[in-house]
């Protein structure tokens, strides 16, 4: 009972927050995690008390241990965990845009063209790369020509693909390197016009000099996107990211700029993290 | 002794000190090659079965479909139904030996010729396309009906079923299938596609389980059954091959990456669009290649066919002579014509292979009917057989993800 009363006295508080008039500097929140468990098996969760801001325009990077949830926190964000059936968020809200994503009013596959989300292990359909990039357009039933092309080469741009691919975009998208397979996902992903593309150890898979050429490309996609990744690599954080979140067991240990995480943690563990004393 | 100490080394050091990394001839060493013995006679010992069967077949089969002159094959075996083989001989003492269709239009021809001797062996002459149409029929429905419902069951079960008690009793259900005896789908098929399945109909027979009046028409859907035809005979065939197909469908689904399906949902894709555009179109050609496989095996059946659909004898083939009410519509007669078409019933190779092997007395003149179709269908069983497996290995070499 005691935990239901706070829960009400806090929402109109976080409500009222979250509209903004009074901070200005949460005008520029595209995603609210406010208080947030989650849990794959009743019962047991695997977040606690996640609470973070994530602004737009930034790379917001979430590091931590294997197994500490920040890879389950961002597939809250598009609902993708909505694929195993008992896995639920138990307590808070997801808002993104102003929207409670868990509300049962919100259709996860309206929110998924708005939250675009890369995997780790690079996974083009075996269509061509024409086709790959077209796909979010064609099942949302768009079927003219000139606007499936006008996107696949926007995408493709965007994705620093198209002047490697531009002659053979009918070949098949499984003929590319490691690398440029991972950035003809990426351009398929924003091919839809996410206003968020969701990052999951996007280079975990591919050697040095993809790596970089993903990372280039992350640093300019920030102007049109704001981009979460989750990556094990802390140098690629310090690299491409904005704002650095480190997770730990299930809980958010510390969020701040980048480069405070990195040179001047406020948090004990996190030092020992970003050291290499463990982890 | 003197010879043996001129020379030493070798025997010396082999009688002295054993090297540790010669070979040495123990029990357990004797144990060892003699099982790989064993093993590789009981491996020879299928071999030289197949080859048997195979060679035999051939040997006895293949003169009766092959002719050494131009068009090199029995054209007759292929073209004519089975039908009686007429031997006789007539009074100046030349033999004949003869169809019986082909006999009676020579007695036609002949009339004043006395016929001395005269017997008949049936279902030794004519060809065997009575059969091989009913078949080809038979597995034809089979394949879409086990198709289909395969496919769904298969999709359900892997894409969209949740885990449980419920659904781990219902995957043993359907292996369980597997493990019924031929005999006995064949009585279910009796029982259900004959006897009970729904027909509409202006006349429901007295026999029908239940009838129901369709508003608006003088029909009814009654449940009188199919009766004896190649519909219900498919449909039997079908419910027995389903747990090859299921297994073989979701073998297919499970061999697509997860990653396809998380990629289209997150790109805003529904459920059933993610499924038919990123995961079916990679699972088919894996699902049909299999479900080939399964196929031929169900077309040799003969349990399952005996009760629901197959005949030793029809005159016919299946599409003559279907009663159509000539003054109806276009729609009306075409439909007509398909019900009447499926409510035939058919030869079928395994049945007609079971009549010509043990039903008829057994003598010289049976014998190229019995090989002959034996190895007809055999070569036939093989050639889908051999197919699927050409098409899965086109298809693993094209499936690199």
């Amino acid at each position: 009972m005691p935990d239901q009363e706070s829960e009400e006295t806090l929402s109109p508080e976080h409500s009222s927050a979250s509209t903004s008039a009074q901070q200005p500097d949460l005008a520029d929140v595209v995603i609210e995690v406010d208080d947030v468990n989650f849990s794959y098996v009743k019962g047991t969760d695997v977040l606690r008390d996640i609470t973070m801001n994530i602004k737009r325009g930034e790379v917001t990077a979430l590091i931590g241990p294997s197994g500490c949830g920040k890879s389950t926190l961002l597939r809250c964000l598009n609902r993708m965990n909505d694929l195993i059936p008992t896995a639920a968020i138990t307590k808070g809200e997801i808002r993104i845009l102003d929207t409670n994503v868990y509300d049962p009013k919100v259709d996860p596959i309206e929110l998924r063209k708005h939250v675009g989300m890369v995997f780790q292990k690079y996974n083009p359909f075996p269509k061509s790369i024409y086709e790959n990039v077209a796909f979010g357009l064609r099942i949302q039933g768009i079927k003219k020509k000139s606007v499936l092309d006008e996107a696949v080469e926007r995408s493709l741009k965007s994705a620093g693909l198209w002047n490697e691919v531009k002659d053979r975009l009918d070949t098949s998208g499984l003929g590319l390197s490691g690398g440029q397979q991972q950035r003809l996902c990426i351009a398929r992903t924003i091919a839809v016009e996410p206003k968020i593309v969701l990052m999951d150890e996007p280079c975990s898979a591919l050697d040095p000099i993809s790596t970089t050429i993903i990372e280039e490309l992350i640093t300019q996609l920030k102007e049109e996107f704001t981009i979460v990744i989750v990556t094990h690599n802390m140098q690629q954080a310090t690299r491409v990211s904005d704002k650095t979140a480190y997770f730990y067991l299930g809980e958010l240990i510390e969020m701040d700029d980048t480069i405070r995480i990195f040179n001047s943690p406020s948090r004990k563990e996190t030092e020992d993290y970003i050291s290499g004393r463990f982890g | 002794m003197e010879v043996s100490t001129q020379d030493p080394p070798l025997d010396a050091s082999a009688e002295t000190m054993e090297n540790p990394l010669y070979k040495k001839h123990t029990a357990v060493k004797r144990r060892d090659a003699t099982i790989s013995v064993l093993l590789g006679v009981a491996t020879y010992a299928i071999l030289a079965c197949a080859a048997f069967i195979f060679l035999d077949i051939m040997r006895k089969g293949a003169p009766v479909v092959f002719e050494s002159s131009f068009p090199f094959v029995n054209t007759e075996f292929f073209t004519q139904s089975p039908e009686s083989l007429i031997t006789f001989e007539i009074e100046d003492g030349s033999y004949f030996e003869m169809g019986s269709s082909e006999f009676y239009e020579w007695k036609r021809e002949n009339p004043e010729t006395r016929i001395v001797e005269e017997h008949a062996h049936p279902y030794s002459g004519g060809g065997i396309l009575g059969p091989l149409v009913g078949t080809a029929l038979l597995t034809g429905i089979c394949i879409v009906v086990a198709l289909f419902i395969g496919l769904a069951t298969a999709i359900f079960l892997n894409e969209y079923s949740s885990k449980g008690k419920f659904m781990d009793m219902l995957r043993l259900a359907i292996m369980n299938l597997a493990g019924v005896p031929s005999i006995v789908f064949g009585l279910f098929g009796l029982g259900l596609f004959c006897l009970v399945a729904p027909v509409i109909t202006d006349v429901p027979q007295e026999r029908a389980l239940f009838t129901i009046p369709i508003f608006f028409t003088d029909s009814y859907l009654s449940f009188e059954g199919w009766g004896t035809c190649m519909l219900a005979g498919g449909f039997t065939l079908a419910v027995m091959i389903l747990p090859v197909i299921i297994a073989a469908c979701e073998e297919s689904l499970k061999a697509i990456p997860m990653g396809f399906r998380e990629a289209s949902l997150a790109l805003g894709a529904t459920k059933w669009q993610s499924i038919s555009k990123s995961v079916l179109p990679y699972a088919f050609p894996g699902m049909l290649t299999a479900s080939i496989l399964g196929i031929t095996r169900v077309a040799g059946e003969t349990a399952p066919i005996m009760f629901t659909a197959a005949l030793a004898h029809k005159d016919k083939l299946p599409w003559q002579d279907i009663p159509v009410n000539k003054n109806a519509n276009f729609l009306a007669q075409s439909g007509e014509w398909t019900s009447g078409f499926v409510s035939q019933s058919v030869q079928a190779m395994p049945y007609h292979i079971y009549t010509v092997a043990a039903r008829i007395p057994q003598n010289e003149w049976t014998r190229p009917m019995q090989y002959g179709s034996v190895f007809v269908f055999m070569v036939v069983v093989m050639l889908f057989a051999a197919l699927s497996i050409f098409l899965r290995t086109r298809y693993r070499k094209k499936m690199k993800w």
